[in-house]
């Protein structure tokens, strides 16, 4: 309970204000492409300099809260994923958006994002020692294991057959050799040096995305206008509540896959979302209704997206390893200030590590209550005639692409991919399997490769990978997973394609 | 867009006259760049950006420097960028990382080599040490070896990759001890070696000293050798290599430091050589840097060249076996 005690130091003035700060400031680099989390926490480390070290982190914790959530609403208006965590909530959320129905979607997205928030930073408070241990069992056969599910679940993921969504991942699996390899450096389809460090996961996010989009609004530049307008419908906030309310089965579903991925290092909140909204897809019993704008599409991608914020930062705080790029960055921030995470943080700065938790606790509500209030006004961005449209999220394309690397070589991977995805999606393609396919690959890849060199060293590969009850779980999962789409696919015959695709 | 800035830029000076240009006498009249081959909140990253805070001051250059990020490719795209496009007019440099840089020209198929690069000054020395988890049976590195000795290749031990400290560690470990050891490089850097020890996947690990000592604080394990020619002042308990036995030199220590590309005009790296060491010697500068648990070791352009060159010769040789 020493969290409670370190409660009122989160409202004194400075420290609000900075909460404050964090908070909104998260929620606009968030919901700007090609900012992700990890990159605004960056971005604001040099600001603590000045600062107190319990100030510093408050303004830290308070963005990557905030960031993580605000990503959600590029996803739902634009079609453009703020980060890989915000994958899973353009299936459905954008076209709620194109319904009219964005305001709900924004409102559902920040109530989910509270809701699995708070549960995860409730975990990091009470359970993070046991949670520790758990985070350490991973190992690279395991983590392998974990990728190949990834793969199992690309197939039913928003396509029109599970032939193409499958396709389109060994397009992502291929994209994600380019360059050179992580671990023994070698050479692989570089043919230029914009892609020598490989394809950046973010400005492809946004080319895959956004650019298909883009065309498609220009080619409809002629049609008339007039009948292309929509009305966004006013949705009052009450009744978000009584949404999230009645659809407890996808937060419950979107929380607790959210927290349990996100305490896998280096797996984590890239697949969070994704998982999430696979798995309520399958227990949900309007599943057909998945991808045609589902509310429950929303709520369980972004309960869990936001949920795994806090089990994410547990390696980081209980064993000094950053368990993401994100803690990685956090990591940097608390040395800087001369405090070494480990399991004595919360012994010798008890004031500094629980203010620093209550932040992002306070940070989630705050971050619930500022993104409802823009909610309705934002909503209205899909009422900007579609020429332009195209222009501005061009723009930003350009933009956030740029700015991950400052590099213009990200820029034409960008365009060179989103050109691309354009023609694959006239053949019925979507863009979420290709992306988890390049998501997935290095982390497949780099652990089989490290876990066939322990294996070869001492056990063997057979005993390796397919020995301990973790594997067989994961194993069994996989199983599990395929059968399940076989069997959907032979049940519904989903040959024909998708209707919105000309 | 940048080059044509820059391009821009360069012509506006060329107009200003040619004399100035010579004599750099008001260098610098701008804020300068430092491209970091490391992503943001990385050591390296996290370093450059401490020990530039004070740039601005009056006694350091006058004008902040401004930390660009190029990462990817465990150094290749930053480096290649810099030896390549990156403008020799003394607003851009750039962090280097010995061994790595060398042991990758070495290795081939990047577009740089120590003689693409002019070196400022060096700002820290991180050396490798040796690390098991806090559980594990060895405690000394004839533990290690004796059990190396016994099953060949099958003493598996972490790094942060191939052709880094780590790995060069790794491979003077092996040729001292005459033992046959299975190095797992790790895709996910230190941190995610630190992990794979931590965790009991592999039986040890090589690791930066700043890394490990906050793992040895924590209590999750313990360090069992530096590969340094002297105790480091973070571990004074810790015995060198060279005092257990092994003929192992500081070739794997990770020097950083600033360089400019090559073609940058004489005055201004003397300028730049004269100014950058006393800027790193800041007091506040140190403080931070200890703070953050990274040991400093502060050298001269010319002790740096001297660095360079060693480093070339004991790599070609280690390497050339590979």
């Amino acid at each position: 309970m020493q969290f409670l005690y370190y409660l009122d130091d989160v409202f004194t003035i400075t420290n609000f204000a900075l909460l404050l700060l964090g908070t909104v400031g998260g929620l606009i680099l968030g919901a700007t492409p090609g900012l992700s989390p990890t990159m605004a926490v960056a971005l604001l480390i040099p600001f603590t300099f000045k600062l107190e070290p319990q100030q510093g982190l408050i303004l830290l914790g308070a963005a990557y809260t905030s960031t993580v959530a605000g990503g959600a609403v590029s996803a739902i208006l634009l079609k453009i994923p703020g980060a890989p965590a915000n994958i899973a909530t353009t299936l459905d959320g954008h076209t709620m958006a194109q319904k009219g129905e964005g305001a709900r979607a924004l409102q559902l997205s920040f109530l989910a994002s509270a809701v699995g928030g708070i549960f995860g930073v409730f975990l990091l408070i009470f359970l993070t020692p046991v949670l520790a241990k758990w985070a350490l069992a991973f190992g690279p056969s395991h983590l392998f294991w974990m990728a190949i599910l990834g793969v199992t679940v690309i197939g039913t993921l928003d396509s029109s057959s599970v032939v193409k969504g499958l396709l389109a991942g060994c397009i992502g699996l291929w994209l994600s050799t380019i360059g050179f390899d992580d671990i023994m450096g070698a050479q692989r389809f570089i043919f230029h040096d914009a892609v020598a460090g490989g394809i950046n996961v973010i400005p492809a996010l946004i080319g895959l995305f956004a650019i298909p989009q883009v065309i498609m609004m220009l080619t409809k530049g002629r049609t008339d206008q007039s009948a292309e307008v929509i009305t966004v419908k006013k949705h009052p906030i009450g009744q978000a509540f009584r949404e999230i309310i009645a659809k407890r089965t996808a937060v419950i579903i979107g929380t607790i896959t959210g927290s349990i991925i996100g305490l896998i290092p280096g797996v984590g909140g890239q697949i969070a979302g994704l998982v999430a909204y696979d798995q309520s897809k399958k227990f949900s019993k309007e599943s057909e209704k998945f991808g045609t704008g589902h509310s429950e599409g929303v709520i369980a991608a972004e309960s869990a997206n936001n949920a795994m914020v806090g089990p994410s930062l547990v390696p980081l705080l209980t064993l000094s390893i950053p368990g993401s790029p994100t803690a990685a960055v956090l990591l940097g921030g608390l040395l800087i200030h001369g405090i070494f995470p480990g399991p004595d943080l919360f012994i010798n700065y008890p004031a500094v590590a629980w203010t620093f938790i209550d932040s992002m606790l306070i940070g989630q509500i705050l971050m619930c209550i500022f993104g409802l209030y823009i909610a309705g006004l934002a909503a209205s961005v899909a009422r900007v005639p579609h020429s332009v449209m195209a222009g501005l999220v061009l723009g930003l394309a350009v933009f956030g692409s740029y700015s991950v690397q400052n590099s213009m070589g990200d820029v034409y991977v960008m365009a060179a991919l989103g050109i691309g995805m354009y023609f694959l999606e006239r053949f019925g393609f979507s863009a979420a399997p290709l992306v988890l396919g390049l998501i997935l690959g290095p982390i497949a890849e780099a652990n089989f490769i490290q876990g066939s060199m322990i294996a070869n060293a001492t056990v063997g590969m057979g005993t390796y990978f397919f020995s301990g009850w973790l594997n067989w779980l994961l194993i069994l999962i996989v199983l599990a997973s395929v059968s399940y789409s076989i069997w959907m696919e032979i049940a519904q015959r989903r040959y024909t394609a998708k209707e919105d695709i000309v | 867009m940048k080059k044509w800035i820059a391009g821009a830029a360069l012509a506006l000076t060329a107009l200003a006259g040619t004399a100035n240009a010579e004599s750099h006498g008001s260098y610098p009249e701008r804020p300068i760049m430092l491209m970091v081959s490391y992503g943001a909140g990385g050591a390296t990253d996290f370093q450059a950006r401490i020990v530039t805070m004070t740039a601005g001051n009056d006694d350091a250059l006058g004008m902040p420097i401004a930390i660009i990020n190029k990462s990817g490719a465990g150094g290749r795209v930053g480096w290649n960028w810099f030896a390549t496009q990156a403008e020799a007019d003394g607003y851009t440099m750039g962090a280097y990382n010995i061994p790595h840089f060398i042991a990758q020209s070495i290795e081939g198929g990047v577009s740089y080599s120590a003689d693409s690069f002019e070196p400022i000054a060096n700002w820290g020395a991180d050396p490798a040490v040796f690390v098991v988890a806090a559980d594990s049976e060895f405690n000394s590195m004839s533990d290690v070896v004796e059990f190396a000795s016994a099953n060949p290749g099958g003493l598996t031990f972490s790094g942060a990759g191939l052709f880094v400290g780590h790995h060069i560690a790794a491979l003077q470990l092996e040729k001292a001890a005459g033992v046959k050891l299975a190095y797992i490089p790790n895709n996910a850097g230190g941190a995610g070696a630190m992990r794979a020890v931590i965790s009991g996947e592999v039986m040890g690990g090589v690791n930066n000293l700043s890394d490990a000592f906050r793992a040895q604080e924590a209590g999750t394990v313990k360090i069992l050798g530096v590969f340094d020619l002297e105790r480091n002042e973070f571990l004074p308990d810790v015995p060198t290599m060279m005092e257990q036995g092994y003929d192992i030199d500081n070739s794997s220590v990770n020097f950083r430091g600033v360089m400019v590309p090559k073609g940058t005009p004489q005055p201004i790296i003397d300028h730049l050589a004269a100014t950058v060491p006393g800027m790193f010697e800041n007091a506040r500068v140190q403080r931070r840097m200890t703070a953050g648990g990274s040991p400093m070791h502060i050298m001269t352009r010319d002790e740096v060249l001297e660095m360079w060159a060693a480093r070339q010769v004991t790599l070609e040789e280690l390497l050339a076996g590979l």
